[in-house]
């Protein structure tokens, strides 16, 4: 990995979790891999990982040591007594936790972490509540953005209604996860008991909206000010809705709307608006993610290193804004098979740690 | 028709948008025609060129010219 020539950096350990880089990829490897370039420290990473074949554990040259962690359902304390265990050895400085389904027990136990002498940056508990796609609605609402009409559909008998008040096709979404298409009550039954036995109810009926997929990834100071923010337009997506490549765009819009977002909630660390731009030029926020994005490596690369910002953030430092980035930068993930042995996923699997 | 500002034109005939990331080839005579739209020319005058440079009619030169704008307002490329 490239690193920036010039006097020696302080040397800063950062652990970081969301290293299951597979078709639906967490961000850890992308934030490793532009924190591995921050102008400002020489980074020594740890990674936190749910699972053992999560492949960011098994990738050389990335992280110094890695260790599993409780699954978020065990519960904060769970985790705290495994930070403190993983911190005696680490002396850790920063956590960048990765995962939406985490993000809540991190923020409970960020005071206890700081007392400790690890800082993190993250949104307030309120903030990581209001823009969850139950209360994206009124979220819009609250705070004048543009969001897809939706209700809450907590059985089939409400299936009906919902079409009626946001037409067809209709989209449903799992509480937690996934999203389908709909285009006749049929379908949107069948799609309903899908999802809300996967994950639960209600499933969100959302207004179909079309257009062009476009990402915008950023970092807020938590008191207002976007210290950066990068849109990219989806150029290649798989069949889980997710970006395999993608390109910086240039549209004043989309940097004012991510601006407007941040200063209307004073949002605190890294996120991720997903946007869809109709034909007609209107931008909808489509989702609201309380982390950096898994492409979040191509803000380094177009002159907006977000990881590395958000280490000066976490440590007390000035960040002077970002507003220039290279426009037309483009990524494309790639799948590539790392080889290890079998004694190393063992020591992960009967150790949790390696 | 007036080309977008921000639209860039390579010297191997390729379009860039940087507002969507859009890229699009396009033939030599497309090229000229752009370049001369770049240089501010009005359509009439540019098509006088084009009548001078080419053995066209002038009806299909039109044709032509409004197929291409046709594509490009599409794409986006024009103010």
């Amino acid at each position: 990995m490239p690193q920036p020539a010039g006097p020696a950096r302080p040397v800063l350990t950062v652990a970081i979790t969301g290293l299951n880089a597979v078709d639906s990829p967490g961000p850890g490897v992308a934030v490793a891999r532009a924190l591995q370039e921050s102008p400002d420290f020489e980074v020594r990473l740890i990674g936190l990982s749910y699972e053992t074949l999560e492949p960011g554990i098994y990738l050389p040259g990335l992280f110094a040591h890695t260790y599993q962690l409780p699954y978020p359902s065990a519960g904060t304390a769970a985790l705290l007594a495994r930070l403190e265990e993983i911190h005696a050895r680490e002396q850790l400085q920063v956590i960048i936790p990765n995962f939406d389904a985490e993000l809540y027990n991190f923020i409970k136990v960020a005071p206890q972490l700081r007392a400790r002498g690890i800082a993190t940056v993250l949104p307030s508990l309120a903030q990581l509540e209001a823009r969850d796609k139950l209360n994206l609605a009124a979220f819009g609402a609250q705070h004048g953005l543009q969001v897809p009409a939706d209700c809450r559909v907590h059985h089939l008998g409400e299936l009906p209604a919902a079409s009626r008040e946001l037409g067809w096709p209709l989209v449903l979404k799992g509480r937690f996860y996934d999203a389908v298409v709909a285009h006749t009550q049929p379908q949107a039954e069948q799609a309903f008991l899908q999802l809300s036995a996967r994950w639960g109810v209600p499933v969100i009926a959302q207004q179909f909206v079309t257009g062009q997929e476009i990402n915008v990834a950023g970092l807020g100071d938590g008191r207002g000010q976007a210290l950066s923010v990068v849109p990219m337009r989806k150029l290649y997506i798989t069949d889980k809705g997710k970006a395999w490549a993608g390109i910086t765009i240039q549209d004043e819009a989309l940097l004012a709307l991510a601006r407007r977002f941040v200063a209307a909630t004073q949002w605190r660390g890294g996120f991720e608006l997903e946007i869809m731009r109709t034909a007609a030029g209107e931008l909808f926020i489509m989702e609201i993610n309380p982390r950096f994005p898994a492409w979040i490596y191509l803000t380094a690369a177009a002159g907006q290193n977000q990881p590395a910002a958000l280490l000066r953030l976490a440590l007390g430092q000035s960040v002077e804004p970002m507003t220039e980035y290279a426009v037309g930068k483009m990524f494309i993930r790639y799948a590539w098979d790392l080889i290890t042995d079998h004694t190393e996923f063992q020591q992960m699997a009967a150790n949790g740690e390696l | 028709m007036k080309l977008k500002p921000t639209i860039a034109i390579s010297a191997a005939g390729l379009l860039f948008n940087p507002a969507t990331g859009d890229s699009f080839a396009a033939n030599p005579v497309a090229i000229e025609i752009l370049g001369l739209l770049k240089e501010e020319q009005t359509p009439a005058a540019a098509k006088a060129a084009l009548l001078a440079r080419y053995e066209v009619e002038a009806h299909q030169l039109d044709k032509d010219w409004d197929d291409l704008v046709a594509q490009m307002r599409e794409h986006n490329l024009l103010d």
